[in-house]
Order: structure tokens, then sequence, then C-alpha cells
């Protein structure tokens, strides 16, 4: 579905990401991890086309898509999830889930078709009913991680991808976000998954690749990589810290 | 319960914070000794960075007592807290993004000539920070942006540090490296109060803590206590 060769990044004098390959099949989760500064998030942009690579080629279902503009790339399939408190503060819950549905797509809807829509994601993400009016700046945490994951996928993505989704949830939510992540694989979306919190992604991931100084240190199956020396070394530390 | 010995540090009572008309702190008590580890912990939502923010005179629609160091403070202006010897590690970071990572570093030190030694002690805790000096913060990685404000909160060499989620978006490793800085920095004296997602870190770190639900202290005792307690092991603990 996703297949990655040689993606570099330089910014200045620094490479953010270096001649990363990366592969991606149906209905596969696949967790990226690697210190902070490691160029994670560089890569994601890159897919997203929020970011444009200096060097290498993405594939995105037999087409390259290298160098497309964000929004052509949201059409094609692959959403990401973002901050949108900082984006759209005023809007409410249900709006900014239907702006999802409305822009980033290939399909026409009507406003009336959003609605509907945008609401059927909510439901699926468990967002509270008697906050869909709510405006974003006045969400608590959790419930502003749930719209930005409706809002990804009120565009129908075949490829998520979650930048840090469980960042500052407690071990409760993060559990409860495990279980949506794989609710959504098993509906036939595959996922690229930037997460911190070793229990979420060894708890969802088929395959985990391990990035260092914009480079791929490792690669493999996620017991594998967390007992491989080089990664303890460099991202995990002692066993005690997480 | 404590001795009447020890020193209160800070000492809040009967509390009540409000966001606009919406109250979302009720009769809130809690003390923090001089050189205590102290948690508070309660899943989101539940008031503790409200609870925070008015301790250090960023919310004003409040009622109740604070005092620190003896001083009632309720109501007091953010700036003479921290010249007080009050600092907060944010939870939204609140960083300058278009100032360099030096610049961000030295807005967060009291005494503006006098900062090398706490600012090489910040760098020897996180070393990045000071390959990325002149680096715009704005640029900075998530979790790098999270060690400039820790490092910005130390720069005032505080009396009490308050952190709201500090660990947020870094690596295993760093959090363990931040937890045991903490540590470290108990034992040179300063005097924490803790607010963290990771539960189990925090209670491990800290000598007592306080269980927020919905607005309200629900438990309160020494951090061994809470970590066994089945309540905080089935809601925060995740077994
Ligand atoms: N515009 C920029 N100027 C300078 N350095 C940058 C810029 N954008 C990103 N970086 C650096 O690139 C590195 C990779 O960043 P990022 O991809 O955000 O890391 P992470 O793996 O934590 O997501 C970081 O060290 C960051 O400071
Ligand atoms: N500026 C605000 N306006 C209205 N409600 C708010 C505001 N900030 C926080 N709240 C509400 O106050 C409650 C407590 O929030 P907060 O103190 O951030 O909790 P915590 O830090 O424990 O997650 C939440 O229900 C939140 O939605
Ligand atoms: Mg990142
Ligand atoms: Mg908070």
């Amino acid at each position: 579905m996703l297949s990655i060769r040689g993606l570099t990044k330089q910014i200045g004098g620094l490479c953010a990401v270096n001649g990363v390959d990366l592969s991606l099949g149906d209905n596969e989760i696949v967790g990226l991890v690697g210190p902070n500064g490691a160029g994670k998030t560089t890569l994601l942009n890159m897919i997203s086309g929020i970011s444009v690579p200096t060097a290498g080629t993405i594939i995105f279902c037999g087409e390259e898509i290298t160098g497309l503009r964000a929004h052509q790339i949201c059409k094609k399939g692959i959403a990401k999830t973002f901050q949108i408190a900082e984006s759209f503060p005023g809007l409410t819950a249900l709006e900014c889930t239907m702006i999802g549905a409305l822009f980033g797509n290939h399909r026409k809807i009507s406003m009336g078709e959003a609605k509907f829509e945008a609401a059927q994601i909510l439901d699926f993400v468990s967002f509270p009913q008697e906050k869909r009016e709510t405006i974003i700046k006045n969400l608590n945490v959790v419930e502003l991680k749930k719209v930005q994951l409706a809002r990804a996928l009120a565009s129908k993505p075949k490829l998520l991808l979650l930048d840090e989704l469980t960042t500052g949830l407690n071990p409760k939510e993060s559990n409860e976000a495990v279980e949506l992540i794989k609710k959504i694989r098993d509906n036939g979306v595959s996922i690229l998954i930037i997460e911190h919190v070793m229990s979420v992604i060894m708890g969802v991931s088929n395959r985990i690749v391990v990035l260092d100084h914009g480079e791929k240190i490792a690669e493999g199956h996620p017991y594998e990589v967390v007992n491989n020396q080089k990664v303890i070394d460099t991202y995990l530390g002692d066993m005690h810290a997480f | 319960m404590h001795s009447e010995t020890t020193d209160p540090m800070l000492s809040v009572s009967g509390l009540n914070v409000f966001h606009a008309n919406l109250q979302v702190v009720w009769d809130l008590s809690l003390h923090v000794d001089k050189g205590e580890l102290v948690t508070l912990i309660g899943p989101n939502g539940a008031g503790k960075t409200t609870t925070v923010e008015t301790i250090v005179g960023l919310n004003k629609k409040a009622s109740g007592s604070i005092t620190f160091l003896g001083e009632n403070i309720l109501g007091m202006h953010p700036y003479d807290l921290f010249h007080k010897g009050l600092a907060l590690v944010p939870e939204k970071r609140e960083i300058f993004p278009k100032m360099p990572v030096i610049e961000n570093l030295m807005l967060g030190a009291r005494d503006r000539t006098d900062y090398s030694a706490s600012l090489n002690h910040v760098y020897s805790l996180f070393p990045i920070l000071k390959e990325r000096e002149r680096q715009m913060a704005g640029t900075l990685s998530g979790g790098e942006q999270q060690m400039l404000t820790i490092g910005r909160a130390l720069m005032s060499n505080p009396k009490l540090l308050i952190l709201d989620e500090p660990s947020t978006g870094l690596s295993p490793l760093l959090v363990g490296q931040v937890f045991r800085s903490l540590e470290q920095l108990g034992r040179e004296g300063i005097t924490v109060l803790l607010l963290e997602q990771n539960v189990r870190h925090a209670l491990n770190m800290c000598h007592r803590g306080y269980v927020l639900e919905n607005g309200r202290i629900i438990k309160e005792g020494k951090a061994k206590e809470l970590m066994h307690d089945p309540h905080i092991q089935k809601a925060y603990l995740g077994f």
C-alpha cells in the first residue's frame, strides 16, 4: 500500500530524515518510535504532503505521490491527525469533524450528508453526545483527541497517520485509545503510528520501525525491537522508565 | 498525617475555582511542606491544571485561601509570585517560538545578570538544548520543546516547582531522566508539586499524593499507600 525509498529531508545543515526506507501493507499497523527530535514527525509530514522531501520517493497504492500538496494527498486517501485546537479554536466539535468530510474527500457530498457522517464518526470514537456543539477550545484533552481522530476519519482514509495521539492520556484512557485504533484497522485502514507510550505501541503494532538522528536503526517484530540493545541505549533507557 | 514540626511551603484550603460561571474546583485543600515531593493525580478534565494555574496567579475567579511561605497569595500577580520563588512548568508549554532557545531560557531566570550556574545545570540535564541554543524554539521537535519548558522553569532556582505533566511527549529514556533529575532536585532540597499522567512514576518518586476527581479531592495519603489502593490501581495504573 505504501512504499518509501531513500526519503530525505535536509533543513539547513541538519538532515532531519536521512535515506529512510519503509513499507506498509494492507491492514497493517506500523509503530514509528525514536528519541525526541529523531525525525518522526518530519517523516509523517512528508508522507502527508505538509513538507516536501529533498530526496527519495513515496509510492502510495501504486502511484508516486512524492512532492504532491497536502490537499491532493488527502484526496488520495491519506489522513493525518493534527492539532485542531490551534487551527479552529472557535468551531464546534461537530463542525470540525464535518470539515474532514467536506474537504478531505475525493467524493462530493452535501452539507446534510457531511453532518450525518460526522455525527456517525463521533459516535464511532465515542465522543460524548452532549458536547457536540461545544467549541474546540473548551474541550478537555481526551475530547480533543477524539475530535482530531474523527476529523481524520471523516475523509475516509485508506492510510491513517497518527502523531502522538495518546500523549497526555493516562494509562486507562490510553488503553481505550488502543481498542479504538484496532477497531479502525479492522475496518480496513492501514495505520502508521508515532507514540512514546510503549504499552500503546506494543499493544497495536504488527511491526516497529526505530529512527535515530533521521536514520532507521532497527525494524522488526515488537518484542525483537524492544530487546535490541541499540534501541534500549538510544530510546528506551532502563526498563523502569515505562 | 503530617507532624506539626514540618514547614508548610504551600497551603491551599477551601479553594473554589470557576471558568466563566462554571465551577470546576470544589472546596479543595492540600499542602506541600518544605523539601517534600507531592503529586496531584486525576483523570483528564478533573481540574488539576485549573488548580495549579490558580496557585500561580493565572486564574482570578477563585475563593478560599492559598498561602505560600506564610503569606496569603490568592489574587497576586503571576510575575510577583515568580519573584517569590514559585515556578510553573505549564501543560501547554508556552515557549516563545520566534526566539532562540537560549533567550527562552534567559527569560526564566529571576536574576537576569547572573544565571550561568542555572544555565549550566539545565544544559547538563538536557544537553540537546545546548546543541540547539541558537535554533528558534518554535522549530524544535515536541519533546525538545518540553525539555525547554522544564529548563526554563529551573532557570529561576524556584523554591517551589510545580510541574504540569512534564513527561508528556518525551521518549521513555527521557522520561526516566526527567524523573531522576526531579529526584535529584528533591535531594538538593527543592520542593515539588507534580501533576502527572504517568501515575506509577509519580507515586514512585513522591512522598505523598492527592487524588482529584470531578474537581474534588477524593483521596490523599502516602504515595506507597496510594500505589496499593484498589481504586487507584484500576483507574490510573491500568491493572
Ligand atoms: N525548521 C527547522 N529548522 C531547524 N531544525 C528543525 C526544523 N524543523 C525541524 N527541525 C529539527 O529536526 C529534527 C527532527 O524533528 P521532528 O521530526 O519534529 O522530530 P520527532 O522525531 O521528535 O518528531 C529536530 O531536531 C528538530 O529540532
Ligand atoms: N478556559 C476554560 N473555559 C471553560 N472550561 C474550561 C476552561 N479550561 C478548562 N475548562 C474545564 O475545566 C475542567 C477542568 O479542566 P483542567 O483543569 O484542564 O483539568 P485537568 O488538568 O485535570 O485535565 C474541564 O472540564 C475543562 O473542560
Ligand atoms: Mg514529533
Ligand atoms: Mg491538565
